[in-house]
């Protein structure tokens, strides 16, 4: 089910209608790729396996991973933007981390 | 997606392993002795005459609980009779619930040398240590005279879990078994993956793949009974670790999970215990039936693995990505190691290195067929890494299950 359809050497594109990418290894802050025709400089260190946004979003959007709605935004993200539990949020269960309850 | 995309195997199903012919028909790829302790108070003697016994063929399992539980009954006597199971040491201390001396006669009447120990009736501590042990070394000698028969790839059940997931386990390790299941699928093998709790968010798509329209709802529901157990417990089935390697949501991991199960159709939804009629690709609930009564459906993740050896796995497929080290008694544990900064870390508990696919080593379909040979070549004898290390994790613990009903099971019969 898992298909590449895009790489730059630091990232994925895992379906074409995803509106993540994942990077494959870790970015630090300023790395610039290219996908796609679009250029991406990351404001943030970014590890392994981590989600960066692949257009600017509004709160409220449902991210794509696989071509399937892995939970909402809850702020405005732009392109290039780590995306993990500081602006997204599930739609079923509240995830958790060892500092307390992740918003959900 | 094609099925089995790009890992090649033979359509006939080859008699090339060699397993242990078992009185009800199934074969063993292990010829364990098991020592099961049927209560906490039996644990310190069973686990000093597994130490002292030391050998790599006696694994240490047991019950810790006094109260009875008809669940706790039904998984011991299933992984007292499972295939990689040559024979049988209960201990009891005399006075908990679990029915020894029916345990004991279910084990006997599948042929297998059983023997019961019970610490009030045997002189305590020390001289149950000494008769667990004289009892051990007579039932290895019996097992030493065993002989093997041949086996076939469609006389496989093959179990997969993720522990320890991170944002690279959904992309690498987990599709990667997924193209290994559809070959083993192909081959008639069957093949069980579980966690219905880090299946939510998935149920629509995994009902589309059910054999029939009526196991696609039973699916359905399965799911909703796990988001619906889960949200009373107050957690979903999502540890910090997860988040740390980049996973945000419930049914992010979820997503990554479910591609473990690969792109066959799914024949049926089975409960810990129940062993598939026929090969083919079989969803195993785990979660409790009725209201939440004994906490969190599986506390770890060697809970799950203990129920898909009660269904029958005589090895398991165990994906990582945050880097779990686990292994299993009575079958085999295969790791799977997604991600490849954890396997620079963690390359002495990990059989497979899933990670080179991001790394651009190697693709997925080549990782996939580096599994299956895996499979093959721990079903005929050698050793995964966690069996080597001497892994042999066991829990059980307090559950409820209603027994499956006929539309789970659409093309066999239990």
């Amino acid at each position: 089910m898992t298909q590449t359809v895009s790489a730059a050497p630091q990232v994925v594109l895992l379906h074409s209608q995803d509106n993540v990418l994942i990077s494959v290894a870790t970015l630090a802050a300023d790395t610039w790729f290219e996908l796609e025709g679009q250029g991406y400089k990351l404001k943030q260190t970014v590890p392994l396996g981590h989600k960066i946004a692949r257009i600017d979003m509004s709160a409220g959007t449902r991210i794509l991973r696989y071509g399937a709605p892995i939970g909402s935004l809850y702020c405005d993200v732009q392109a290039g933007d780590w995306v993990h539990t500081h602006n997204l949020k599930s739609d079923y269960l509240a995830s958790h981390t060892r500092n307390g309850r992740a918003r959900g | 997606m094609t099925k089995g995309a790009g890992v090649s195997t033979s359509k006939q199903p080859q008699a090339t392993l060699r397993g242990y012919l078992r009185s009800d028909g199934r074969k063993g790829i292990r010829n364990v002795l098991v020592v099961a302790y049927l209560v906490e108070c039996a644990h310190h003697v069973s686990r000093r005459i597994v130490m002292q016994a030391d050998d790599s063929e006696v694994h240490l399992i047991g019950f810790p609980g006094c109260y009875p539980n008809d669940y706790a009954s039904a998984m011991m006597r299933a992984v007292c009779t499972h295939p990689n199971v040559g024979a049988v040491l209960l201990v009891s201390l005399g006075c908990e619930s679990m029915d020894r001396d029916s345990l004991l006669q279910t084990v006997r009447d599948s042929g297998r040398p059983a023997e019961l120990l019970v610490i009030q009736e045997s002189g305590g501590t020390a001289s149950t240590i000494a008769a667990g042990l004289s009892l051990v070394k007579q039932m290895r000698d019996q097992l030493a005279q065993a002989h093997t028969v041949s086996m076939a790839v469609n006389e496989l059940v093959i179990g997969t879990i993720c522990g320890g997931s991170d944002g690279t386990s959904g992309i690498t390790a987990n599709p990667a078994v997924g193209r290994c299941f559809d070959a083993l699928v192909a081959d008639g093998a069957a093949c069980v993956f579980e966690e219905t709790g880090e299946l939510i968010g998935c149920e629509n798509i995994m009902a589309e793949r059910a054999a029939t329209a009526e196991l696609g709802t039973l699916i359905q529901a399965c799911v909703a009974k796990a988001e619906r157990y889960y949200t009373i417990m107050g957690f979903g089935s999502f540890a910090p670790g997860n988040a740390d390697g980049g996973l945000t949501t419930l049914e992010e991991k979820s997503m990554g999970a479910y591609s473990k199960s690969g792109s066959s159709k799914i024949s049926g939804l089975i409960k810990p215990g129940d062993v598939p009629p026929t090969g083919g690709l079989y969803l195993l609930d785990v979660v409790p039936d009725g209201e939440p009564r004994f906490g969190f459906p599986n506390i770890a993740d060697n809970a799950e693995i203990v129920e898909m050896i009660a269904c029958g796995c005589h090895l398991t497929l165990f994906t990582t990505g945050r880097g779990s080290v686990v292994g299993s008694a009575i079958s085999p544990v295969i790791k799977i190691c997604a991600n490849p900064d954890t396997y620079k870390r963690l390359a002495g508990d990990m059989d497979v290195n899933a990670g080179k696919i991001l790394t651009g080593e190697a693709t997925l379909d080549e990782v996939g067929q580096e599994i299956y040979q895996c499979v093959m070549n721990v079903a005929s004898g050698a050793r995964s890494v966690s069996e080597a290390l001497g892994h042999q994790e066991f829990i059980l613990t307090y559950k409820s299950f209603e027994p499956i009903g006929p539309g789970c099971l659409p093309a066999g019969v239990q």
